[in-house]
């Protein structure tokens, strides 16, 4: 088997344009989603049933259908109720939509899974619902919480490259760009392979790193 | 005669067919330090968890210097408390653990501050560092005041538990056998505190124990067999 190399080095520098498009989308997704799971898992312990139905539908949705169609339902749906969005908007929407959901369930395990006896003693001192969940529950769960979160974050990178079904210029769609001008595959598909290794082995380095902190402090 | 403050009556609570508590009775005046004692399964956890609404009890009442505890009646019929309230309610009453309790990711002094501020509705977030310090010397827990739960032997960390129901003076503080996991000299501390805290403050205690000189300690015990007070103990039972 022998390499195109004058193809690689003519791809390494567009392929890196792709990544900037994967790293804009992910970060961009990573906060939103985030920020969006968390503030649905604690809304899983809300005291208004309605507030708590929502959660659950809306975790059983994201769970029950593949990330391909979220990413359609949003760049072709939206639309019709009067949002248009650009293919870059609407795969950061369906990707933090997909990653909230799952974000939401992490949050929720691992607040249940911290002792009784912690809500009890924040009952005793006087602490409203809404204060024992803010200040004693989650500052309690964001060391455990963070494996399991880099793992979402993970598959929240990687389903970025779904994205190229909806036109978005990032990583895979610019490897598919490539290939349909010179058919050689195996070659691009292996540099893209190894952008995407060398962007999620900096997300679970920045991971550990911040466990490493979080369990000094 | 110390005026009453704190009166249960026909307190009763039930697990599904089980009856933990049956339907007891008690007043308690101020300044008093009443100990209950009675075989493991009596009821007498539930029976103190019912008086902070811990646990909601099944029929019953309880007064707290003639406030009730957990509802009260509104146009003839009875309104329980949304957990807001009660919240509010428990901050007039401190709790301590058999199993500490603490907060683990705040220091110990964190802890004691946390519970300063949410008892002046969170516009003390400082607290009343004076009170503070009072409370952590009488504890012997003033080096250790800037050390994590993880960081403390079970005694020191009891001894936070018991300094962070304190601290912001409750009219009356529980304790579910504080001394049940120490050894003999931390135990000691405990007891001389609440004895101090009795002393000084006069602050009311209701405690459970199987710990003879805890019991000895008091000047009224209550005996407790299968969710009933059968009694008041003779000391010589201890």
């Amino acid at each position: 088997m022998t390499l195109d190399w004058s193809i690689i080095r003519e791809a390494i520098p567009l392929l890196a344009q792709g990544v900037v498009a994967t790293v804009k989308i992910s970060v961009l997704a990573i906060v939103f989603g985030t920020v969006a799971g968390f503030l649905l898992g604690l809304g899983s312990f809300s005291g208004l049933p309605p507030i708590r139905w929502f959660v659950r539908g809306y975790v059983d949705f994201v769970r029950g259908t593949p990330l391909l169609v979220q990413v359609f339902l949003v760049y072709f749906a939206l639309p019709v109720v009067g949002i248009n969005l650009s293919e870059f908007w609407a795969g950061v929407v369906a990707l933090s939509f997909n990653a909230a959901g799952f974000i939401a369930e992490i949050v929720r395990a691992n607040i249940e899974a911290i002792d009784r006896g912690q809500t009890e003693a924040a009952r005793s001192i006087g602490m409203t619902p809404r204060q024992v969940l803010v200040f004693v529950l989650l500052p309690q769960i964001f060391r455990p919480v963070l494996p399991p979160l880099t793992n979402e974050l993970i598959t929240l990178v990687k389903g970025s490259s779904l994205l190229s079904v909806i036109s978005v210029y990032e990583l895979t769609r610019a490897g598919q760009a490539i290939i349909s001008v010179h058919f050689v595959p195996f070659e691009i598909y292996a540099l893209i392979a190894l952008y995407y290794y060398v962007l999620i082995s900096a997300l679970a380095w920045l991971s550990r790193a911040l466990e490493r902190r979080l369990h000094v402090a | 005669m110390a005026p009453t403050l704190l009166k249960v009556e026909g307190l009763t609570k039930r697990f599904g067919d089980r009856v933990a508590v049956a339907g007891c009775s008690l007043t308690i005046a101020e300044g008093e330090i009443v100990v209950i004692i009675g075989p493991s399964g009596c009821g007498k956890t539930t029976f103190l968890r019912c008086i902070n609404r811990l646990e909601a009890p099944t029929a019953g009442s309880v007064v707290l210097r003639d406030e009730p505890i957990g509802g009260q009646m509104r146009d003839g019929r009875w309104r329980p408390f949304t957990e807001s309230e009660l919240a509010s309610q428990r901050r007039r009453i401190g709790f301590v653990f058999q199993r500490f309790n603490l907060f683990p990711t705040l220091t110990a002094e964190g802890n004691l501050k946390l519970a300063e501020s949410v008892h002046g509705g969170g516009d003390n977030k400082k607290g009343d560092p004076e009170r503070r310090r009072e409370v952590l010397r009488m504890l012997q827990l003033e080096d250790k005041m800037h050390h994590k739960p993880l960081e403390l032997s079970g005694g020191e960390q009891q001894r936070v538990a018991l300094a962070r129901a304190v601290v912001t003076r409750p009219a009356l503080v529980l304790a579910d056998e504080p001394t049940g996991n120490l050894d003999s000299e931390n135990s000691a501390i405990v007891l001389n505190m609440f004895q101090e805290m009795n002393y000084r403050f006069n602050q009311t205690i209701v405690m459970i124990t199987h710990n003879p000189e805890a019991a000895a300690m008091c000047r009224r015990i209550i005996q407790m067999r299968d969710g009933q007070i059968v009694a008041p103990a003779p000391r010589v039972q201890i």
